[in-house]
């Protein structure tokens, strides 16, 4: 399907005679290279970070203390609710510019962690539901401690549970990551614009920006859907 | 054992708000029995009452006691109970992401302190006797439902309980899982165990029970060897309920 649709766009623009200028974009290739790794290691660090929001948020929405269920409860609605340039925006120029902290890198990665956090907690919160309460009282039964039933037989199913979702999360870290470029953090699509910039070839730099992109999140795709028929079939 | 139950009662709340009593004053006093069995209408309290006696549920109001000795209603207290007794519910015991094998360790490692060879030369000779020994490395999920219970009897069993408590084991199995896993539980108690059971299958109550109590609108509305239970009933609701089921 690719191939077809890649086909019909070159043709459509070796009708119009495009000048394609890739020997210039060509020029700036280690910018790309910098600018794609960079998005790797901010998804990656922003992956980590929100999977812990993520989890302690979900523990929260659980919990029997009504003080720890509404923050938590605010937490998400608010980030739910408001799009990430929006908050993105307020993050770096109100909050960070108040608390002083001024390297972009790290405010970047913190505001894309706190946003994806909202979304993590309720895949958690969904996998830790998924588990029936026969199990629990199966783990109680037995005598395990409330520690020991969740590190030896809620945590190993909720996780088998969760880790297609969380690809697709990460996936679309990926993606959202690019909003970065709004603060001027030096990933791959502000790369992409740069580079646009210095050679006035939209096309040859946009071109290879999706390219980029897909590189990742197609992988990730696949391995979700993988994982999600393995999941399946073991019951 | 002897089972002492003291004006037992049990409240549910839902999400909604509002407050049930399942469990309305449970009186019972056995005698020295080995195997005591609950029967009764379902939403009766019979789990409920299970759920109490085996130290999954702390009663909202009442005393149990086995053998003079009270239950413990602190978390620490019943803990120990727990490691102490063993438990079988109707359905979903097993932990699915481990094997049979890894399922009947677990307890012996995580909770008995046992390596895990010393767990697995225990429980080689029970599962050779109860003919489970060429499903042990499989996942649950590759068990039909009676070899599942089979093993989940077997892993209350292994850490060698002084009660074993049964939720209707059978009650969510076919006719043939049901009487091989029924066929087990009269063997456990051939061995010499005790068994506090609650199930809806009357003959089998009747083969295996030293007493019965009959569990109703969460009262014991009825109570006495297994004899006189079935022969003499006491009261008219436990004669039109075996009217029923027998």
């Amino acid at each position: 399907m690719i191939a077809v649709a890649a086909g019909l766009i070159a043709l459509a623009f070796w009708r119009i005679d495009y000048d394609w200028k890739w020997d210039e974009v060509w020029a700036y290739r280690r910018r790309f290279v910098t600018g794609w790794l960079a998005t790797v290691a901010i998804s990656l660090a922003a992956l980590v970070i929100s999977g812990l929001v993520g989890l302690v948020t979900a523990i929260c929405l659980g919990s029997k203390s009504l003080v720890l269920e509404a923050v938590a409860r605010v937490y998400v609605e608010l980030i739910r609710g408001t799009p990430l340039l929006v908050q993105l925006l307020i993050g770096f120029y109100v909050v960070a510019s108040a608390v002083g902290l001024e390297n972009r890198f790290v405010v970047g990665i913190l505001i894309l962690s706190l946003f994806s956090g909202a979304y993590m907690a309720e895949i958690f919160r969904g996998g830790l539901k998924a588990i029936p309460q026969p199990q629990r009282d199966a783990a109680r039964a037995i005598g395990l401690t409330r520690w020991q039933a969740f590190r030896l037989v809620i945590l190993p199913q909720a996780a088998r549970i969760v880790l297609p979702p969380v690809a697709g999360q990460l996936a679309s870290l990926i993606k959202d990551s690019s909003l970065l470029s709004v603060i001027a953090i030096s990933e791959f699509t502000l790369a992409a614009q740069e580079v646009n910039a210095f050679t006035y070839s939209a096309l040859e730099s946009y071109l290879p920006l999706a390219a980029g992109y897909l590189l990742l999140t197609l992988p990730l795709s696949w391995a979700a859907r993988g994982l999600e028929r393995r999941l399946r079939h073991e019951g | 054992m002897k089972l002492v139950l003291e004006d037992v009662r049990q409240r549910f709340t839902a999400a909604d708000g509002t407050v049930a009593e399942v469990l309305r004053g449970c009186t019972l006093a056995t005698g020295e029995i080995r195997t005591l069995v609950l029967i009764g209408p379902s939403g009766g309290g019979k789990s409920t009452l299970l759920r109490i006696l085996a130290g999954i549920d702390v009663p909202a109001a009442g005393r149990v006691s086995f053998d003079g000795r009270p239950l413990p209603r602190d978390e620490a207290g019943l803990l120990a109970w727990r490691r102490q007794v063993g438990t079988v519910f109707q359905a979903y015991n097993l932990f699915p992401h481990l094997s049979a094998l890894d399922n009947l360790i677990l307890p012996l490692v995580h909770v008995h302190g046992m390596t895990r060879e010393a767990a697995e030369a225990r429980i080689r000779e029970p599962l050779a006797r109860f003919g489970l020994a060429e499903h042990a490395r499989k996942r649950p999920a590759s068990l039909s439902g009676g070899q599942q219970q089979r093993i989940a009897i077997l892993r209350a069993l292994v850490v060698e309980p002084s009660i074993l408590f049964l939720d209707e084991p059978t009650s969510a199995l076919d006719p043939e899982m049901t009487s091989e896993v029924l066929d087990m539980i009269v063997e456990v108690g051939a061995l010499g165990g005790q068994i506090v059971l609650a199930t809806h299958e009357m003959g089998f109550a009747r083969r295996v029970a030293d007493e019965l109590a009959f569990v109703a609108d969460g009262l014991i509305e009825a109570h006495g060897p297994s004899t006189e239970f079935f022969d003499r009933p006491a009261t008219p609701r436990l004669t039109g309920f075996l009217a029923k089921v027998l």
